[in-house]
């Protein structure tokens, strides 16, 4: 019976055949490759009349910067964006669940989604993965019941805010939020604290970095400002450029081997019978 | 002796670039100095001028980098009471390998470029690792944005095998004005993908007429 149940293929979820392979390779001394880590700045604010979300655009590999410009707030619903931070595979991979989850209640209820039923979502599947889906969110949109922010760990615990940061940034941005924040902001306000509190995260946490993106969601209406703010250009581009004139590449022996003509394919018959 | 065995040491991160040309020679260095995701200061120079033809940037850990700054001074100091005059480039090279070398059991954190003129007014470049192997060669980097900026001085400036017969000058064939863009332009492309390079960029030109000192502001996230 034990051995039928082995054999049933899984529904879904994660594979963890190569664990006990993967474990014996660490314990002999061979390193397993890293994941691309979102360091990251996400912030999300409540406004007079909807919920604001903020990220900046670096996503990082240990000491180098893996993308300049990578999004960081994701789709939920159309009433719903979130913002992720942690290893980019898994914030990427969860969101992209639960809206497909979310989709397919919406079809089956007519409904427009609600923040809630996206926060219990993710932090269920957080929850039962242990930590072991490193997915740090900021949860923000508006439904029939108002707008809504949290935050969710990545065991699965969720805060419930008027302001929120996430990230490596999120002191750097917190910072900005405690001292400035305050209740019934007006669309202009808030998008100008979002983007002062990213900036912070920006050059002050060496993990974020780049570019703003905001995303400004209301009743029946979200904005989503790719690169609202631009604040690191290029500080330096040679006059001279860079031209590889042709023999750049010494040439130490060169050898050429001719292309033997294509054979006829002659009896086709002979080889099917 | 004590604090063998436990680690002692941190990386401040930094990038440093020299080269040597036929009549001078350039040294650069950012002066962001930070450890984990924070910045200490986005001020803090990493090059020292140890004799009139001569200058020292380096990388790594800021509390050995001031401690040999200052050894090293203090020796060219007595050098020059016992000599009447500033100690020569390839002598300040050798003098900075021996106090490396001695301690080679509990090394000074650091990655070093010295640059300078040597005896004949000739461009000279001299690269070393944390314990005192060193060598003259056309140009140089070293630092956390060393891995990013190396192929592409290789590239633009390949020098000479070290072991042809009869050896060759091992410095590069850009002028002083050509040498400057291209480090801006690699510093500019390092800042962009490195995390621990930024805010600032130093820039100090050895030449027959004395020491030059440049700046560029480099990206600040």
């Amino acid at each position: 019976m034990a051995k039928a149940l082995a054999d049933v293929p899984p529904k879904g979820g994660f594979s963890f055949d190569l664990c006990r392979r993967n474990d014996m390779l660490v314990k002999k001394g061979i390193q397993l490759p890293g994941f691309r880590k979102t360091g990251t700045t996400i912030v999300g604010l409540i406004f007079e009349d909807g919920v604001i979300l903020g990220a900046d655009t670096r996503a990082t590999e240990g000491p180098i910067v893996a993308d300049k410009n990578c999004e960081k707030i994701h789709y939920m619903a159309p009433n719903i964006y979130c913002c992720g931070a942690g290893t980019a595979a898994d914030t990427e991979a969860v969101t992209d669940m639960v809206s497909s989850q979310l989709q397919l209640h919406r079809y089956a209820t007519g409904r427009e989604s609600r923040v809630v039923t996206t926060l219990t979502l993710l932090k269920s599947h957080l929850f039962s993965y242990q930590g072991y889906v490193s997915a740090a969110l900021v949860l923000g949109g508006v439904d029939v019941t108002g707008p809504h922010l949290h935050t969710v760990y990545p065991h699965g615990s969720t805060d419930t805010l008027p302001f929120a940061t996430m990230g490596s940034g999120s002191l750097a941005a917190m910072a900005v939020f405690e001292s400035k924040y305050k209740e019934g902001l007006s669309r202009e306000e808030g998008i100008q604290l979002v983007s002062e509190a990213i900036c912070s995260g920006i050059f002050n946490d060496l993990g974020s970095g780049s570019n703003v993106d905001v995303c400004v969601i209301t009743k029946g209406k979200t904005d989503y400002l790719r690169n609202h703010q631009l604040p690191n250009p290029r500080t330096y581009v040679s006059s001279r450029g860079y031209s590889f004139a042709k023999g750049h590449t010494e040439v130490l022996s060169t050898k050429i081997i001719p292309l033997k003509a294509k054979p006829e394919v002659a009896v086709v018959d002979a080889m099917e019978e | 002796m004590a604090l063998r065995g436990d680690w002692v040491y941190e990386n401040n991160g930094g990038t440093c670039v020299a080269i040597a040309g036929s009549d001078y020679c350039v040294v650069a260095a950012d002066t962001r100095l930070s450890v984990g995701y924070s910045i200490y200061t986005r001020d803090y120079s990493k090059i020292c001028k140890l004799a009139d033809k001569c200058v020292l940037a380096s990388s790594g850990f800021q509390g050995d980098m001031k401690a040999l700054q200052k050894n090293l001074a203090a020796k060219h100091l007595i050098y020059q009471h016992q000599h009447n005059k500033q100690m020569s480039c390839p002598a300040m090279a050798r003098l900075l390998s021996n106090t490396l070398y001695y301690k080679r059991f509990f090394p000074y954190y650091t990655f070093n470029i010295l640059g300078g003129l040597d005896n004949e007014g000739k461009g000279c470049v001299y690269s070393y690792d944390a314990v005192g192997s060193y060598e003259r060669t056309g140009y140089s980097c070293q630092g956390t944005g060393g891995n990013l900026i190396t192929p592409v001085l290789d590239n633009q400036l390949k020098s000479p095998s070290p072991l042809l017969l009869p050896s060759r000058d091992a410095v590069t064939p850009l002028s002083e004005s050509e040498a400057v863009d291209l480090v801006k332009d690699v510093f500019a492309s390092a800042t962009e993908r490195d995390i621990y390079t930024g805010d600032k960029l130093e820039i100090i030109i050895v030449n027959a007429t004395g020491i030059r000192q440049e700046f560029l502001d480099l990206r600040k996230d």
